[in-house]
């Protein structure tokens, strides 16, 4: 499904990724741990198609299709999803408005016509529900004012109604209690099905307990040290990473 | 003939057309002489700098139009918030439309100013009110008064409220190849009364139109006004707004200013603050493109203790626009606790529009809390991924980031079809279809 082969970037000249080969078939989860400044998250926004990120060399597909020269929107459209580190607030903008301008683009990209309300409101009730997200929650403005646990969580709603073929977790665990973890851990697990897949962006295991991965991939100053199955995070977790920056010196 | 020499000379026929034993006569002939001496303001005077008048001065405007025309109501709908059911007072060319209006005597009077003016049953109110706030020495607000004959006339008694809002239009027919305005409005809410005001000058044709307009508004004890000014008027249309605003103990007035077209918009806003536990709101919404240019000068004068004062002027600035917001706060030695609060915020989205901002704060008590703060920038580019992320494209991303950022200025508009209105004008000023209703 994605295939990344020697992929450098870099922001305003300086590199950031350096060479990271990556792929991903439907139905599996991968994790992408490392230290901070590993370029976990260049990684996350370079798939979604953040400008400010220049590819330098290799390239990224998705379903054999290239995504370099795509705007962020039509990687959206063609099944990509990522879910923000720190989601933004848009005051005045409700987040069922959001959501519903957000299908009804994406469905307007495939050529159809605009979900109808009735289906609309079923599936945010649906998936609302699926995230415990109280229905009052969603006339409220996009992220204004929400706990870290609440924007995580409206993250996943989203991605539960977007029903992507590839979702990106960017530290969806940081800034959130053990309840809210269960919460969105749960609300993944429950979209996980063979056709699509989920890449875990993380910087602790306490996340890939609840969202066990298929894979384990150590990011080191921009590139996969190590790549490993879901016994490698336990590993890293009691011994930290500096035993893989020395094997990667090395 | 310079605009100046025309203006002074059109006086004089003026002045064959009125009673010249009204007192109130006396009161023009005073500001004629004012702006005689002052003349129109020039870019060196402080309060001018950013906004020029040279080129509008070179324009031959008609002081007086010549014919009187006849508008149908289908081919003017739209400029009415036509959804609700309102009184209405009509100008086309300066001249009350009976056919347009909707008049009303029933426990309130909303009509004519000229009516006003002249009719002895108006004499005390017009006595004790008019010119009584407007500026005798700013040289527009006196040419305005020099002139002033016809307008809209708003007088709301004690405990009452009108059944319905009030809609103003001004509309210029483009009879003239340049014609001058200078309407006069006067807005009088008594004690524990309430109106609601729309006003909207609308041009009809692409020939110069200028409007010097003044509109004086007193709220005593415990009245509640609420102003709403919508500009989004054709290319070669101005609009000099001079408003000014007396409040008593424990009044609350709230004026909203909706800047989305015309030529050059020049906004003197002017609260005085007059009894105790006022309280004043100043907002605005300014969306330009082309070289559109649109001056906000506020002024809030806190004279007594305990009031609070809220402005808040959102901007978005395209093409080679302009833009000035220059807000002025005098809070009085005597106006202690006074909580005075001003915010400006500014998006450039071209490189060649420009925003000049300045707060001004003259705090002479000790006790007060007044903040302020002005930002001029470009929309967030991390905003903007996270919409373009989810689906949105740019355009539409950058669209719904703008309305964000202008959204809660609307918050106070206590008119939800209004509300409607302008959500409906800054999504097309935006030129997109956000695709669900705002």
């Amino acid at each position: 499904m994605l295939e990344i082969k020697d992929l450098h970037a870099s922001i305003e000249d300086k590199k950031i990724l350096k060479g990271i080969n990556l792929e991903v078939n439907p139905g599996e989860v991968h994790a992408i741990m490392g230290p901070n400044g590993s370029g976990k998250s260049t990684l996350a926004s370079v798939i979604a198609g953040k400008e400010e990120f220049e590819i330098k060399k290799g390239s990224i597909s998705l379903d054999g299709e290239d995504l370099e020269e795509l705007a962020p929107e039509e990687r959206a459209h063609n099944g990509i999803f990522m879910s923000f580190q720190y989601p933004v607030e848009i005051p005045g903008v409700s987040v069922t408005n959001f959501i519903k301008t957000a299908i009804n683009e994406s469905r307007k990209a495939r050529g159809l016509e605009d979900m109808p309300a009735n289906e609309m409101l079923k599936l945010i009730r649906e998936k609302s529900e699926l995230l415990e997200i109280d229905r009052k929650f969603l006339s409220r403005s996009l992220n204004e004012g929400f706990s870290g646990g609440e924007k995580k969580r409206n993250e996943i709603f989203q991605m539960a109604m977007m029903e992507p073929k590839l979702a990106i977790l960017d530290e969806t665990d940081s800034g959130l209690d053990i309840d809210a973890l269960r919460i969105v851990a749960n609300g993944v697990n429950k979209l996980r099905s063979k056709d699509n897949a989920i890449i875990v962006i993380t910087h602790y295991q306490r996340l890939l307990e609840y969202i066990v991965p298929d894979y384990v991939h150590v990011l080191h100053d921009g590139k996969i040290v190590k790549s490993g199955s879901k016994e490698l995070a336990l590993e890293l977790e009691e011994k930290g990473y500096d035993w893989l920056k020395q094997e990667a010196v090395l | 003939m310079d605009l100046k020499d025309k203006l002074l000379s059109s006086f004089l026929a003026f002045e064959s057309n009125v009673d010249l034993d009204n007192p109130v006569h006396e009161v023009r002939s005073e500001a004629i002489k004012n702006f005689e001496n002052k003349g129109f303001p020039s870019k060196r005077e402080e309060a001018w700098k950013y906004t020029s008048l040279n080129n509008l001065q070179k324009i031959d405007f008609s002081i007086f139009p010549k014919q009187e025309t006849a508008l149908e109501y289908k081919d003017i709908k739209k400029y009415f918030i036509h959804e609700i059911d309102t009184y209405k007072i009509v100008f086309i060319d300066g001249v009350y439309s009976s056919y347009l209006s909707e008049t009303t005597h029933d426990g309130v009077d909303v009509c004519l100013m000229s009516a006003a003016l002249t009719k002895p049953q108006y004499r005390q109110v017009i006595d004790v009110y008019f010119n009584k706030v407007a500026s005798k020495d700013e040289s527009l607000t006196s040419l305005n008064t020099a002139f002033s004959k016809e307008g809209a006339y708003i007088y709301i008694p004690k405990n009452k409220m009108p059944k319905k809002p009030i809609q103003i239009l001004h509309l210029a027919t483009g009879n003239e190849a340049a014609l001058l305005l200078q309407p006069r409005n006067l807005v009088i809410a008594e004690e524990n009364a309430e109106v609601q005001v729309i006003e909207r000058h609308q041009s009809l044709t692409g020939n110069e139109v200028l409007t010097n307009s003044v509109t004086e508004i007193f709220a005593a004890q415990d009245a509640i006004v609420d102003y709403y000014k919508v500009q989004n008027d054709v290319s070669t249309a101005s609009l000099i707004d001079n408003t000014y605003i007396s409040q008593k103990d424990k009044s609350v007035v709230r004026v909203h200013t909706f800047s989305f077209g015309g030529k050059l918009t020049r906004n003197n806003l002017n609260f005085y603050q007059n009894g105790e536990r006022i309280d004043s709101t100043l907002k605005g919404v300014t969306i330009l493109g082309e070289k559109q240019h649109v001056d906000h000068h506020t002024l809030v004068h806190h004279a007594q203790p305990n009031c609070e004062s809220h402005q808040d002027y959102k901007g978005i600035f395209g093409e080679q626009s302009t833009g000035v917001f220059n807000g002025k706060i005098i809070v009085d030695k005597i106006a202690q606790k006074t909580n005075a609060f001003q915010q400006n915020n500014n998006v450039l989205i071209s490189d060649r529009a420009t925003v000049n901002t300045k707060p001004q704060l003259e705090i002479f008590a000790d006790d007060v809390k007044c903040s302020h703060g002005c930002t001029v920038g470009q929309l967030d580019e991390e905003a903007l991924f996270y919409l373009q992320s989810r689906g949105i494209p740019k355009k539409e991303a950058q669209a719904l980031l703008m309305y964000a950022f202008a959204n809660n200025v609307l918050e106070s508009v206590r008119i939800p079809e209004l509300k409607t209105r302008i959500n409906t004008l800054i999504a097309n000023k935006l030129g997109v279809n956000l695709g669900f209703d705002l």
